[in-house]
């Protein structure tokens, strides 16, 4: 080929194969521009949120970049391969988490974070929410669905230990998340309507006495839910602050970089898990509205890529994977607008932090692995 | 159940994971659509109400002290100022380890137990979150440039800075300015609450008191950005404070220092007053206090043993203290025999040492009765009577009139009633009548009484300021004038609404209140002319006098001495000996300045207090005499 061929040929390659040659490389394109959209819109809203400091932007970035090759990475390995792995890669985890519960370092009062030497700080409960929802696809794959007892009680018994673990620490908040995702596989592997409401009821009943099981500072979050307005310097103050600042954003927002609730530092954690509330205030109804959408449509597409997945593993793992990002969004956000109990969940992408990001990209590596691996 | 693998249908199970994606996806929606109505109703239904609320948090209308009115005296020196005063203040979500910066700050200032107990009681109390916290109210200098060396790390440390009153002249003033304290519950129910919404003192006692509201000013607002903090991150909109009036006093600080170091470490009173303008020239009370510990801060036992001391320091005495006038009184009992026709000029009374009533057995001494009678004073009229100091004579006066009249014409000199224009906390006295002694005592007057009254002895009390506007009444030969601490202000006070002017004393000729003004002269300058002829105070304070004054010396019991029993000084506690009084006036024909002493258990009026009242004439009048 002459340059000049290479020249002629150029855009015509660029429209034509752009998707084609990302699917090549096990990368799903709708998902990784959807992905793309919200770590940039979120980079933005960030570099206001933390009062335009650039180090912090700098830094998230190059935790995004790190989460995209975790992405890129996890992508090129088949399913087989992730099959294989995860019942090792679950003991891993459950072993991580026993050593936080041992030798964990405490922030705020919860042990949740492993210093080990030679590695930077992270959380192990964020890698287990991965880990969950991949064993119960792994244990219930081969076997008939909808799931029998046994193998219900089994797949439940999964569930049960990390979250039992990451309880200890406590952190309620991601316990229910680990433990969300491990049910959704179940859901999914096609668990009977009846069973479901049974459990339901059965959870309604065992409320009260599970309400007495909580710390003294989680029943408080519950309780300020409710009515904020009864300790509006401690526990009300969040909730206070993140509902006042998202309604003061109005339809259009005050304008990025106008917010006043987080720039007078009114809004605690605000480039943290509270992000949100940020983008309410200064990009109103509609930043907010707009976020929303692009995170229903990634939803909705890794609901598509495990649907059309030829084994019951793919299509377990996508779903679930899907799900736990999915309750994310909304536990973050049904919390920070006033809606749920302040739990310690970040919202996906956005916020400043590593650990969540890194797992999350890793996830929907995994995700366009189950798209782009068609074979076993 | 058979083996597992042998009955997977996968396209059963592929028909169930669609459905249920779906039924999932559709839910995902639901909820994110119960989101977007959460947002709805946070941004659109309910926008206004969140707006305002964060408006709310943002933005604040602050109030601004005014700075409080400068005092001054009559020749323009400050007497109460304003100065910047540092407190240091914590944060504690910005402090890693709490016990660690005490510990840190203990080394580096000198804080008291009462400043760390204190610290930790506020601590305790809910507030939000980063609001500072006061751990020490005043720092010097030194501690402040201390701060900032360790600043690094001192981290949740701040330093703020606030006007507060300042006495430069400490104790010497207490007195006769008043002083501040900290606005406490009772202030609250009487004082605007939006004027001193930003105004933490206010006028406690005397003119601080009296005059506050010009003193005051207007508060002042400002709207302010503020964050979470507290602090202002910019000023949108100012309305200064308007600063309170500077006022002048009357007061001589001069003349308020010699009095003070003339009466010494002595408890009692001093007042000089001049006499055109009733304006109080010098005013001390001792012992006294420091007025500028009640606004940095007094410690607990400071205050409790200011309180508890016997000689009681935060005690006026000249506005306050009343005490039995004694001799002093004899000026005023004398006019009064004259107006009413019980006495003239020119009568004798035979003075043989003691005063018996008819039909009674009491016997009543004269005070130069000491270890037996030593005879009496002989035949004197009103003048000798004066500065002889007869009892006898008052005595039998006294007796000669009915009390009722008695005291309607005293009242009319101020006696048992507040005169001062613009000292309301002063006590009015008593001045006894048949109805006051029913009242008091549920008792009738008996003639005894009137015979003790005679000499200031008895019920009658009075107050140093009294007995120095009643003696300013003499020296203006009739003409009353009230007291004043007011000289002038920029602009008319609200407070100085003056009440009536009182009535001047009737009932008496020029000629009388002449010849009363030479009795007192003599009181003072009659001297070498033998044994029993001097007048009372003339070996004290009658030599080398270039001017003239009229006085009265005045030595009240404090203690009954009952029939048959001797006063013996040495035999008495201290506080039960008796009081020493002067009063007096001078120059005698064209008084410029009035005057008051009272040595509390000093003993003799000519010989303890008179002195005082010399050196302080002097150094007011002396300067004037030399310049003519």
């Amino acid at each position: 080929m002459t340059t000049r061929d290479f020249v002629r040929s150029l855009p015509q390659r660029e429209t034509r194969s752009a998707g084609a040659r990302l699917r090549q490389i096990h990368l799903d394109p709708l998902m990784l521009i959807g992905l793309l959209v919200v770590m940039g819109f979120g980079l933005v809203v960030l570099y206001s949120a933390a009062d335009r400091n650039v180090d912090m932007v700098v830094n998230q970035s190059v935790r995004l970049l790190l989460g995209l090759s975790v992405l890129v990475v996890a992508a090129q390995l088949p399913v087989t391969v992730y099959l294989r792995w995860t019942p090792f890669a679950y003991a891993g985890g459950v072993g991580l988490l026993l050593l936080v519960d041992l030798i964990g370092s405490s922030a705020k009062g919860a042990q949740r974070w492993l210093d080990l030497p030679g590695l930077p700080r992270f959380q192990p409960s964020e890698l287990v929410k991965i880990m969950v929802p991949m064993m119960v696809a792994w244990y219930l794959h081969d076997r008939p669905l909808p799931p029998g007892l046994k193998d219900l009680a089994v797949a439940l018994g999964i569930i049960a230990v990390p979250t039992g673990l990451i309880l200890i620490q406590p952190d309620l908040g991601t316990a229910i998340l680990v433990a969300g995702a491990g049910v959704a596989v179940i859901v999914l592997a096609g668990l009977q309507w009846r069973w479901m409401a049974g459990a339901a009821l059965a959870l309604a009943l065992a409320a009260p006495g599970l309400w007495y099981m909580l710390h003294d500072y989680q029943r408080q979050r519950i309780l300020t839910l409710f009515d904020p307005q009864s300790d509006p310097l401690g526990a009300g103050w969040n909730i206070i602050q993140s509902t006042t600042a998202i309604g003061s954003g109005g339809v259009y927002g005050k304008g990025l970089f106008q917010g006043t609730q987080s720039h007078l530092d009114f809004l605690p954690e605000s480039h943290t898990d509270f992000i949100i509330a940020v983008i309410g205030e200064e990009l109103g109804l509609v930043g907010m509205t707009g976020l929303l959408l692009v995170y229903l449509a990634l939803v909705a597409r890794g609901l598509f890529i495990a649907a059309q997945a030829q084994h019951a593993f793919q299509r377990l793992l996508a779903g679930a994977l899907t799900l736990t990002f999915f309750v994310y969004v909304f536990v973050n956000v049904g919390m920070v607008s006033g809606l749920l109990p302040v739990v310690g969940v970040p919202l996906p992408l956005v916020s400043y932090g590593g650990t969540s990001a890194i797992t999350l990209l890793g996830s929907f590596g995994i995700i366009m692995a189950v798209r782009t691996h068609r074979g076993w | 159940m058979a083996p597992s693998l042998a009955f997977r249908d996968t396209q059963r199970e592929r028909r169930i994971f669609v459905v249920r994606a779906s039924v999932l996806l559709a839910a995902a929606m639901l909820l994110v659509g119960g989101l977007f109505l959460r947002l709805v109703q946070l941004q659109v239904w309910e926008h206004e109400t969140y707006r305002t609320r964060s408006e709310a948090n943002r933005i604040q209308l602050q109030p601004l002290a005014p700075p409080r009115g400068l005092i001054f005296d009559r020749n323009g020196v400050l007497l109460a100022s304003n100065r910047p005063v540092s407190a240091l203040n914590i944060v504690r979500e910005r402090v890693t380890d709490m016990d660690a910066l005490l510990t840190e700050l203990t080394v580096l200032l000198s804080l008291s137990e009462d400043d760390l107990t204190g610290f930790r009681a506020r601590l305790g109390r809910a507030r939000r979150p980063f609001e500072s916290v006061v751990l020490k109210q005043v720092l010097s200098e030194e501690e402040i440039a201390r701060l900032a060396v360790h600043r690094h790390r001192l981290a949740g440390v701040e330093i703020t800075t606030q006007f507060l009153r300042h006495y430069p002249f400490g104790p010497e003033f207490a007195h006769a300015l008043g002083a501040m304290g900290r606005i406490d519950e009772d202030d609250l129910k009487r004082l605007d609450p939006v004027r001193y919404s930003a105004t933490r003192f206010v006028g406690k006692r005397g003119a601080e008191r009296f005059y506050e509201s010009s003193l005051h000013g207007e508060v002042g607002h400002q709207k302010v950005e503020v964050d979470a903090h507290g602090r202002i991150r910019q000023v949108l909109d100012i309305n200064p404070p308007i600063a309170g009036q500077n006022i002048t006093l009357q007061l001589d600080s001069r003349l308020q220092r010699v009095a003070a170091e003339a009466l010494g470490e002595r408890r009692g009173a001093v007042v000089a007053l001049d006499p055109r303008s009733g304006g109080i020239l010098a005013m001390v009370s001792q012992p006294t206090y420091d007025p500028n510990l009640f606004i940095t801060g007094i410690s607990a036992a400071d205050y409790r043993q200011l309180t508890a001391d016997r000689d009681r320091p935060m005690f006026n005495r000249v506005i306050n203290g009343q005490y039995a006038p004694g001799s002093t009184f004899k000026p005023f009992v004398g006019l009064t025999g004259i107006a009413n026709g019980a006495i003239r000029w020119d009568e004798r009374i035979e003075d043989r040492g003691w005063f018996r009533l008819k039909g009674q057995q009491r016997i009543y001494r004269d005070w130069s009765w000491t270890r037996g009678n030593s005879g009496g004073q002989g035949l004197v009229d009103l003048d000798r009577a004066i500065y002889r100091s007869s009892n006898v004579y008052f005595y039998d006066l006294a007796s000669r009139m009915d009390i009722d009249r008695m005291s309607g014409f005293l009242a009319q000199f101020g006696f048992g009633q507040r005169t001062a224009l613009d000292i309301p906390e002063a006590s009015s006295g008593v001045l006894p009548s048949r109805a006051w002694k029913r009242g008091a005592r549920g008792e009738p007057w008996y003639p005894g009484d009137s015979v003790n009254m005679g000499i200031g002895q008895g019920d009658v009390l009075v107050t140093p300021l009294q007995l120095a506007t009643a003696t300013m009444v003499i020296a203006n030969r009739g003409r009353f004038v009230r007291p004043r601490l007011l000289l002038a202000s920029d602009q008319p006070l609200v407070e100085f609404d003056p009440p009536p002017q009182l009535q001047d004393v009737q009932g008496l000729t020029v000629e009388d209140w002449e010849r009363m003004v030479d009795a007192m002269e003599n009181v003072v300058h009659r001297g070498n002319l033998g044994y029993r002829q001097s007048g009372t105070a003339n070996a004290h304070i009658g030599q080398n006098l270039p001017y003239r004054i009229a006085g009265k010396s005045g030595t009240a019991q404090v203690v009954q001495i009952r029939q048959g029993e001797e006063y013996d000084e040495r035999l008495l506690d201290e506080y039960q000996r008796k009081h020493a009084w002067f009063i007096g006036f001078a120059p005698a024909d064209d008084p410029q300045i009035v005057m008051a002493v009272l040595v509390e258990n000093g003993g003799g009026g000519s010989s303890i207090a008179a002195p005082v009242v010399r050196q302080v004439m002097d150094a007011y009048l002396l300067p004037q005499i030399v310049a003519r």
